[in-house]
């Protein structure tokens, strides 16, 4: 239950109280914000009220069980519930104070600053060097020579590069679940996000492929603001410094991690993390 | 009792699902065996590529190349008509269309492709060639153009259905991961759901060729039935399915002319196994770079 890799701030335990309970305070500002978000499929409600902050070049963790609503709220950071015909948002979703869902925001533009890993490794069928590249060849990027550079370094940075610096040119098919989901990240890093939100990113892979993503998300966070969700408990007590519950499309307690499974204030929090139900 | 039941039960399906090979074999052994005496009389080469269709004159000469040409101008410009076309609604049924339109489109298309071929016959026929006569000014408004156009507004339905087919079979998770680095709809379009559905799209046009250049009814009525090398799109023609059923009737069963007939049936059978066959592999390479099957 001890985070692997304690942050500056992880002494001061407490000291900054907001209405979501209590932040790590690595430099006050939130990266993102979730304030009063309700989100409805048709008429039915998926969330409630939801109000978080997401604190920069951390990792937070969202836990709860199936249909609890935490795959729902992660998409709708970097607006990929738009896809999804017949949703509606309400609430004022803030990255870096700006909000994301006026008018004026470009949902293309977003999507490189919040990028998003997915559940199940999704490449394209394409080689493992266009994968990477696409990203940056969506968004104009026409100098070779820069593409090379940016998809050799997003390689190394997934912790890929070693095994596949021999393979660039095959198929991204061919790869283990593993390996395509660290490309999936390389190609997330690539477009040089801010944000990267994993949805379940381990849901499809073996324990040793888990362990690599996990150290991975570890190295990410220096550099990266990061949400991930999961519905496994363990892997949310590694990875993440601060812990967000869902239920039912409430949020039922956030705050950090060790202090979420040591200390839960809440029943039902206390509940879930202790396996009575989910 | 019972088990004697469920084994003749067993026995009847067996056979039932065998019928067709039988039927294929029979078909390939029967066009074969009427085909190949024409060849006594002359050399493949010479039927191939003999410029004079003249299978009733004294002596009768046998060579289809006006109507192998025929058939492939005809094909060509059904190509061009019903690429566009086809693969276009299927883009728009999959991409653009909501549900109420996909609704009304999707069944809409399907009906157009059961439509009899001999009402888009009478079609091109009544309507068609004499707008195009009007139009360019010809002395015969059945010719390639007409044709052409008729056979691709029919094979159309064909091209659009499986291709919209293939773009669904592309995994949503596709257009996902584009969006997710920020490509927009067109980008998401061109570069991952059009190329990942490329050999299903190419499946569905080669599909939709055999479906023209088998057509027989159409071609009969509005072709013009000259069997002259077409030097344009205006000149009328006789496409292989439209010799053999125009001249199968007067041509006496056991006659070289009975015979050249065949060997022209067996071309054509021999061309449109070549294109399902090349369908047939295209979209299993399609099935593997998905992963949908292994």
């Amino acid at each position: 239950m001890h985070n692997l890799h304690p942050s500056p701030a992880q002494g001061q335990i407490g000291l900054n109280i907001n209405p979501m309970g209590e932040a790590d305070s690595s430099d006050g500002k939130p990266k993102i914000s979730a304030r009063g978000v309700n989100f409805y499929y048709g008429s039915k409600r998926a969330l409630n009220n939801i109000n978080i902050d997401f604190t920069p070049r951390r990792v937070t963790a969202i836990i709860g069980p199936s249909g609890c609503g935490k795959s729902t709220f992660i998409r709708l950071l970097n607006r990929m519930h738009e896809l999804v015909p017949g949703s509606r948002l309400e609430g004022e979703i803030l990255l870096d104070g700006l909000d994301i869902l006026a008018q004026a925001c470009d949902a293309a533009e977003l999507r490189k600053r919040v990028g998003m890993v997915f559940q199940k490794p999704n490449p394209f069928p394409k080689s493992v060097f266009e994968n990477v590249a696409y990203g940056l060849e969506v968004n104009g990027v026409t100098d070779r020579n820069l593409i090379e550079e940016k998809v050799v370094d997003s390689l190394k940075k997934a912790a890929l590069w070693e095994e596949i610096k021999d393979r660039l040119k095959d198929s991204a098919l061919g790869l283990s679940g593993g390996q395509q989901q660290r490309l999936c990240i390389a190609r997330c890093l690539a477009v040089s996000p801010e944000v990267i939100l994993f949805d379940e990113p381990c849901a499809s892979l073996d324990p040793i492929s888990t362990a690599k993503i996990e150290e991975l998300i570890l190295a990410l966070k220096k550099e990266y603001t990061i949400v991930i969700v999961t519905h496994n408990m363990q892997q949310a007590a590694r990875v993440s410094d601060q812990t967000a519950f869902f239920l039912m499309g409430d949020l039922i307690e956030t705050g950090r991690t060790d202090r979420i499974f040591k200390a839960p204030r809440d029943k039902r929090t206390e509940d879930y993390i202790t396996g009575r139900f989910g | 009792m019972n088990k004697k039941k469920e084994l003749a039960i067993k026995y009847l399906f067996t056979a039932l699902a065998f019928a067709s090979l039988v039927f294929l074999i029979g078909i390939v052994l029967v066009l074969f065996k009427e085909a190949l005496p024409i060849f006594t009389k002359v050399s493949p080469g010479a039927f191939l590529f003999g410029e004079s269709w003249y299978p009733t004159a004294e002596p009768p000469e046998f060579g289809i190349l006006p109507l192998i040409l025929a058939s492939l101008w005809v094909t060509a410009g059904a190509l061009v008509i019903c690429v566009p076309l086809g693969v276009g609604s299927a883009l728009y049924l999959h991409e653009l269309a909501g549900p109420r339109q996909r609704a009304v489109l999707k069944p809409v298309i399907e009906i157009l492709a059961s439509v009899p071929s001999i009402i888009y016959g009478f079609f091109g026929m009544v309507i068609l060639a004499p707008l195009l006569q009007n139009s360019f000014d010809l002395p015969i408004g059945l010719c390639v153009l007409t044709t052409g156009i008729i056979l691709g507004v029919m094979a159309a339905p064909t091209v659009a259905s499986i291709s919209e087919d293939a773009l669904s079979y592309v995994p949503r998770s596709f257009r996902e991961a584009s969006f997710a680095v920020g490509a927009d709809r067109w980008q998401t379009l061109t570069k991952v759901i059009i190329p990942a559905a490329g050999s299903g799209i190419s499946t569905a046009i080669i599909l939709g060729m055999s479906r023209a250049i088998g057509e027989t009814m159409t071609v009969l009525m509005v072709a013009g039935g000259s069997a002259v090398i077409p030097r344009s799109i205006f000149d009328p023609v006789r496409p292989m399915t439209a010799a053999i059923a125009a001249e199968m009737g007067e041509a006496p069963v056991g006659s070289d002319h009975y015979h050249a007939l065949f060997a022209i049936a067996l071309i054509l059978f021999l061309i449109t196994f070549v294109f399902n066959i090349a369908a047939e592999f295209i979209s299993r390479r399609f099935r593997l770079k998905l992963g949908l099957s292994r």
